[in-house]
This record gives C-alpha cells, structure tokens and sequence, in this order.
C-alpha cells in the first residue's frame, strides 16, 4: 500500500507560487527526501501533508486518508517533527511526552511505559525528569522525533532534522532514524538541504527548486543518470598514453585538464586496473590515481546549473518572506 | 474534556512551578493596597466606606490583580507562537475550540489563585468577610473575571504577531479597563459622564459583586453585576474561541 500519495499539489501565498504542483508517492516502510535549498517549498509541502497548510490546489492522501477531507485521520496517523523547536521549555521530559500522549488520546496504561521504552530508544531516560530548558540542541530533537512517535503514527514527517547540529550528533540522529525505519517499518518523509544526508538515509529523493520536483529517483539511480564517474590520474608523460587510453573500451571520453587527465566511465572501481596495466604497457609511471563518483550536489548542479550552496543566502532571505506569509 | 484538561494542567503546572512570577505579579497590587490604601485612609471619606479606604480598595485590588494575571495569561499564547509550542498542539487531532477553553480555563485558574492570594493578604490589613456565602460569591466573580479577561487576551494575541505590541495592549486596554472601574473609587460620586462610562466597562460590575460578596454593599446592584460580567464572559469567550479559531503558525 502506498504510505503518501501526492497528487499536483499547489500551494499559492499572495501570487507568489511556494510549490508548483507536485507530484509522488511513497511506498510504505521507505525513507523519502524531499531536497533542495532554503525556499525551495519543501516545509510549505509538509506543511501541507500534515494538514496545516490548506493547499491552492491539488490532492494528497497519508495512509489512504484524504488531507482535505479528513484531516483528523490524517493527523491521527502522522508523527511531526518541525525544523523550529516546538517543545515547552518550562516543562521536564517526560511532561512533554505525557502532554503529547494525552493530546492524542493514548491511554494512561499504554502512555505511561511507551513514553519510557520511546525515552530509552533516543537515550533519554536518565533525564525525564529533568526541564527541557536544561537540553542540548541534539537532545532536544531527540526528544521531538520520541514524541512523534508516541502515538504509534504509520509515517513520520522530518522536517530538517538535523539542521543546526554538530556533525557527531547528526551521525547519531541518522543511525536513530534508520534503526527506527528497519525496527518498526515506520514510513519517513524528511526534507533536507544536506546532499550527504539524503544521500545516506533515503531509498528515494525527490529533488525540488523553486515549489517543482525537477528528478525523482533513488540516489543510486540519480547519480547514474547524469554520467558515469571520473578518474583523475596524473602520470609522468600524460601525451603519450592519453590516445592509448581513449582506445580503451570501458572509457567513454577522456580530456586533459590542468596538467592530469580526466577518465570518463562507469563503474570506475572496475575498470582503474585496465588503466594502470596500459600506462604501464607504455613504460609511463603514474603519480597519482583517484575517483570521484558524483553525488548529489553534481545531480542538483546537472538539472539546475547551480550549485546548492550558491542558494543559501538568497534562500534563506526567500524563506524568511515565506515564513511571514505562512504566519499571517 | 480530557483535552480541554490536558491543557490546563500544562498551564497550572507552569505557573506554579514559576516562583519568580507568582511573586512579582503579586508586587504591584501589594503596593496599591498598602500604599493608596494606608496613605489614603486617613483623608479620603465618603459614601460605601464603612470601613475605612483600605476595605474599600480590597475588592478592587483583588480585581485588578485577576484582571492582570488573566490578561496576562492570555496574550502569553504568543509565546507558544513564538517558541513553537503552540504548533505541536495545533497539528494534533483536537479541535481549537478545546485547545482555547483548555487556555482560558488554566488563564483564570492562575488569575484566582493570585487573587485568592491577595485576599488572604488583605485579611492582614483589616478586611473583615461578613460569612462565608458572602465570600463564595465573590470568588464567583474572580472565576468570571479571570474566564472572561483571558479570553479576551487570547482574542488579542490571535490577531498579534509578537510582543511587540504589548506595551500599547498594556495602556490601552488594561489600564483603562483598570482605571475606569470604580477598583480605587466609589463610581456614584463621579461626574455624569464619567459616571456613565465607568458602567461601560465590564470590570466595573466585578469589583462590585466582589464588593458586594466581601462587604455586603455595593453601588451596583449584585444581580445586575453577575448579568452584565455573565454577559461579558460568553461574549468574550465567544469571540476568543473565534479568532483563535483562525490562528495561523
């Protein structure tokens, strides 16, 4: 069955088109992202799947269940974890996952011991009692992605999880969200404007700019689609085998550049013996050797001619703008 | 109902775990009641002050700290805004409506604390209950005032975006609302027209029915009271719910 399915989804804010309809689905128990840089409308689209935002037009269903027309079922089915805090300081741990239990109805004998065995999971349970103003950046999402999980939904929304955190949080948080996607088949949608992160947790992303998924694919698939990978390799007499090179089967295009030779070709793991036994057919040694694969910034780069760093500062001002418009 | 508890639960548990806020709200009514009231004990005789000015400003004291307590209560949903909070209740699968009664019944459960607070106070400075149906009736009113001036501080933060605006919220709405009730003076001794428009303002037949509650007499009569500030209430409740209602995050 399909966890999400969306259906050209719109979302428009005073003439200004945050997404631009979009369309996918997830099957149920996979981990999805939606990337692409600040302002691309990725929070706007989650926004929207958990019923916060109402669309301009277009459809999307959660578990079967219509966003329009029965949002509390939507809700219901759904855990949420935003990019801006949304925990109470004031309160410790454990009220904040017991205030989450009683909004969503789990009963007491069911609240009290899900609460500890979720606490444990994220490695929480030594500070329950402990108030929520006394916590680390990482702890506190920890504690957001427990509480989202409270309820038992079917799919869990991430919105920039791990935005804002030192890297050996993030690593922890990924390995967390993989354990809880394999142990208990939970469905995870998360948006991101980390390629690494989407690369590493999801099974398929959707990239999107400017409110339109312009590639939807699994990372693998993606990269395969813009060309195969590069070996750079610098020798003692880069003229000379160059030609020899370009002969070879498994190479596809083959250019000097700044003093090496660039290798075009797939499945560079298997073919970089062949070039070292013809380098060395030609008595040319060879200095250095390495491969790049291509990750998902060149994908990004392939379909939009930018960079996602290059988008950063103008994003977040775009982001900003559409926050105030969401406020209002 | 378990919601509209949920919610108020968090609101109690808050305010009581709060210390520094309980006692800097209870501050400046202190300072009224001590000060207008001993300063101005002496001098100021009139019509309704049996027992001296003291007696007098207790109820209105009293009013004015549910009235700042309640309002204050209120307007703190921005907070929850601004800190996010407000979110995680608002994506869960309870209405607004039991999201907004939670509010104003936490609001006015703090506001009557604080005010039972100064009321036990007062009973220091020489506040004489006349009995008990007399006292539960005035706590009657707090409740109402509290419900009430919550719901009308919910009403506004609906419609702000940040604290900005609190600071004009404070002098023109509380201050006014305080001010233009009879809390510091007896309203039949005024002048027509202002006479006329302290009646206009809700908190007036508040004090009056806690004045009536606490000393048995009071310029307003304490059906009219209850009527006119019932009145008010649902009104208030009314349109908080229907703005929060349409609340954005």
């Amino acid at each position: 069955m399909l966890a999400v399915r969306v259906e050209e989804l719109t979302k428009d804010f005073d003439g200004l088109r945050a997404v631009d309809h979009v369309s996918f689905s997830i099957a149920g128990g996979r981990i999805f992202g939606l990337l692409g840089p600040n302002g691309a409308g990725k929070s706007t689209t989650l926004a929207m799947l958990s019923t916060v935002l109402r669309p301009t037009s277009g459809a999307a269903w959660i578990n079967g269940f219509d966003i329009r027309s029965d949002p509390s079922s939507v809700r219901k089915s759904i855990g949420i974890v935003f990019q801006d805090q949304s925990l109470d300081e004031e309160l410790t741990c454990y009220e904040n996952m017991d205030f989450h239990g009683r909004l969503y109805r789990v009963p007491r004998r069911i609240r009290q011991p899900k609460i500890g065995e979720l606490l444990t999971l994220v490695g929480l349970a030594e500070r329950q009692g402990d108030l929520v103003k006394t916590f680390s950046g990482g702890m506190r999402r920890r504690l957001e992605i427990a509480r989202g999980l409270l309820h038992e939904p079917r799919v869990l929304f991430l919105d920039e999880p791990t935005l804002g955190l030192d890297p050996q949080t993030r690593n922890h948080l990924w390995a967390y969200i993989e354990r809880l996607n394999r142990e208990r088949e939970i469905t995870i949608i998360l948006t991101t404007h980390y390629m690494d992160e989407a690369d590493k947790l999801c099974d398929e992303v959707a990239i999107i700019d400017h409110g339109r998924i312009i590639a939807s694919d699994t990372p693998a698939a993606l990269k395969r689609q813009i060309g195969g990978d590069v070996v750079i390799l610098e020798s003692s007499n880069n003229d000379r085998i160059l030609p020899h090179l370009q002969a070879l089967p498994a190479v596809k295009q083959v250019e000097l550049r700044d003093g090496a030779i660039s290798i075009k070709l797939d499945q560079a793991e298997r073919h970089i013996a062949e070039l070292v036994t013809r380098a060395s057919q030609d008595g040319v040694s060879i200095n250095s050797i390495s491969v790049h694969k291509p990750t998902l910034e060149d994908v990004f780069l392939h379909f939009t001619g930018r960079t996602i760093r290059e988008e950063d500062a103008s994003g977040k001002d775009r982001m900003r703008m559409a926050r105030r418009l969401w406020r209002r | 109902m378990d919601i509209v508890y949920t919610i108020w639960l968090r609101n109690v548990k808050r305010y009581l775990r709060s210390r520094s806020r309980i006692i800097g709200s209870l501050g400046m009514p202190l300072f009224f009641l001590l000060i207008l009231g001993f300063g101005l004990n002496s001098v100021v005789r009139g019509p309704h002050m049996g027992h001296g000015y003291v007696s007098f400003i207790v109820p209105g004291i009293v009013s004015m700290s549910v009235l700042f307590t309640s309002m204050f209560s209120g307007i703190q949903i921005i907070w929850d805004k601004q800190f996010g909070f407000l979110k995680e209740t608002l994506v869960a699968p309870v209405s607004r409506l039991e999201i907004m009664l939670g509010q104003t019944l936490g609001g006015a459960t703090t506001a009557l604390i604080q005010g039972l607070i100064i009321l036990a106070l007062s009973l220091f400075v020489g506040l004489e209950v006349t009995g008990l149906p007399g006292f539960v009736l005035a706590i009657g009113f707090m409740i109402l005032i509290g419900v009430a001036f919550t719901a009308l501080g919910i009403a506004i933060a609906s419609r702000m975006e940040d604290m900005h605006g609190f600071q004009l919220i404070m002098n023109f709405v509380i201050f006014p609302i305080f001010g233009l009730s009879g809390a510091l003076f007896p309203i039949d001794s005024l002048p027509v027209w202002l006479h006329s428009l302290t009646l206009l303002d809700p908190l007036t037949y508040g004090v009056e029915g806690i004045r009536y509650g606490l000393a048995g007499t009071a310029q307003v009569g304490p059906l009219v009271s209850l009527s006119a500030l019932g009145a008010f209430t649902v009104v208030m409740v009314g349109i908080g719910a229907w703005l929060f209602r349409g609340i954005q995050i």
